[in-house]
């Protein structure tokens, strides 16, 4: 084992310092150091997008990236958007359009769409699917998805 | 999968990175954005002794122009291509082409100069670099070179580097006037990597061609011009009979592989096509710049 490193992160607005070892993925970091279980591992390469969470306010894959990489910076996880009776305007039009079947995606899906959202102009729904061409839902309910995007989006460019 | 174990790293300057490279012999690995290391770390396909991260590198990201070239700095993620003004004005076949790199957290994290340094042969950034005759930079315990493009890339996966070779910017010059670009690719999903992807360029002047690019990706060991292609445009009207001939010449001049995703027979269809598609497109945005 290569010796450890400490490490300095902000996660969700919170300071937290930890010796890691620098494989250490900064998805395991969040989840066994930091016990956020709401970021959830699927394929841990890079395929899947489960993983997403915000470094510096872009959206990353948290297992392709080492803890130690993100010392001294800033990473917001899905614990960051809102908690049961205080959601945010996203995760209530998740709620509120079923874009949720099993949830194993959603976090991913969450922070894919935030980061899409303050990006894109996301004037169709096309532009949507293609936003989250990289976030995978093995329950297959994108639909719902798209829906729950576009309503806080704006209304859809194109009909369907 | 976990990584195995490695020591790291955090370089604060490309002096200390190349030194630590050199010191750690061919163990070592650069990790810049990382997006296609570290799924091989994960799988263990690749087991370094020692990762020296350059994300900490000031300096190493930049678009920068020049009275000819755009330069970009090897650190620069491809978010930032996508947005940036200057190469959607000089090098707009570029914004066009990044937008199929992968998806926005892979375009958050992923540099320019990890894309050529891996050499992927499905990947957009190799054959930009060859349609538009980049020239690499690269810094080593030994002193600095610069190489051309098509000098780079020697096979699948494997670029002209070694020990401590440190790839630091690419100079890409900028579209002459009067050019029209065009990019066309197929992938099964958007992001994905290309089943195949051709991009060109025709510099029109006096109603005729006179130069032609014509890349490829996906269809091969590397990306790769199609020379001959080329030759056959240059001084003639872009008209059907003579697309037919280039389209021809490019399918001649490929060698694709058959895999999982797509027959060797398949491939070399869809490079035809795409190929007349994208001449079309970029004979027709000539035309409009001469008008």
């Amino acid at each position: 084992m290569n010796k450890t490193r400490h490490i300095a992160v902000n996660v969700n607005g919170d300071a937290f310092a930890a010796a890691v070892e620098p494989r250490l993925l900064l998805a395991d970091f969040l989840r066994q150091t930091l016990g956020l279980t709401g970021t959830h591992v699927g394929c841990e390469h890079g395929v899947c997008g489960a993983c997403t969470v915000l470094l510096d306010g872009d959206s990353v894959r948290s297992c392709l990236m080492f803890a130690v990489q993100a010392d001294g910076r800033n990473v917001e996880t899905v614990e960051s958007l809102g908690s049961i009776g205080r959601m945010n305007a996203l995760q209530q039009s998740f709620h509120e359009h079923h874009a949720l079947q099993c949830g194993f995606c959603t976090p991913g899906m969450l922070m894919t769409a935030t980061d899409l959202i303050r990006k894109y102009p996301l004037a169709t729904d096309d532009d949507i699917r293609e936003g989250l061409s990289g976030n995978l839902c093995r329950c297959t309910g994108y639909e719902h998805i798209v829906k729950a995007i576009r309503a806080v989006v704006g209304k859809s460019g194109d009909v369907r | 999968m976990k990584p195995a174990s490695f020591d790291y790293i955090a370089a604060d300057s490309l002096d200390t990175a190349i030194a630590a490279l050199a010191a750690a012999g061919a163990d070592a690995k650069i990790i810049a954005g990382g997006q296609s290391l570290v799924p091989m770390l994960n799988f263990r396909l690749l087991r370094p002794s020692i990762l020296v991260d350059i994300n900490r590198i000031p300096g190493l990201a930049f678009i920068v122009e020049t009275d000819n070239d755009i330069r970009i700095g090897a650190l620069t993620r491809h978010h930032l291509l996508e947005m940036s003004p200057v190469i959607a004005r000089h090098l707009p076949v570029l914004s066009c082409a990044i937008t199929h790199v992968a998806h926005l957290a892979i375009r958050n994290r992923g540099t320019i100069g990890g894309s050529l340094s891996h050499g992927d042969p499905a990947a957009e950034l190799p054959m930009m670099a060859l349609l538009l005759d980049g020239e690499l930079h690269i810094a080593s315990a030994s002193g600095k070179r610069r190489v051309a493009a098509r000098d780079f890339f020697l096979d699948a996966l494997t670029v002209d580097l070694a020990g401590s070779d440190t790839v630091t910017e690419i100079a890409l010059p900028k579209l002459p006037p009067q050019t029209g670009w065009g990019f066309e690719e197929v992938a099964r999903r958007h992001g994905d990597f290309a089943l195949a992807a051709v991009a060109a360029t025709l510099t029109v002047s006096g109603g005729a061609i006179a130069q032609a690019r014509i890349a490829l990706t996906g269809v091969g060991a590397t990306a790769l011009r199609a020379a001959a292609a080329e030759a056959l445009l240059v001084g003639h009207v872009l008209e059907p009979g003579l697309i037919s001939r280039v389209i021809d010449a490019v399918r001649a001049a490929i060698e694709p592989e058959t895999d999982l995703h797509a027959s060797a027979d398949y491939r070399r269809h869809l490079a035809g096509v795409l190929t007349g598609r994208a001449l079309a497109a970029a004979w027709h945005r000539a035309a409009a710049s001469a008008a």
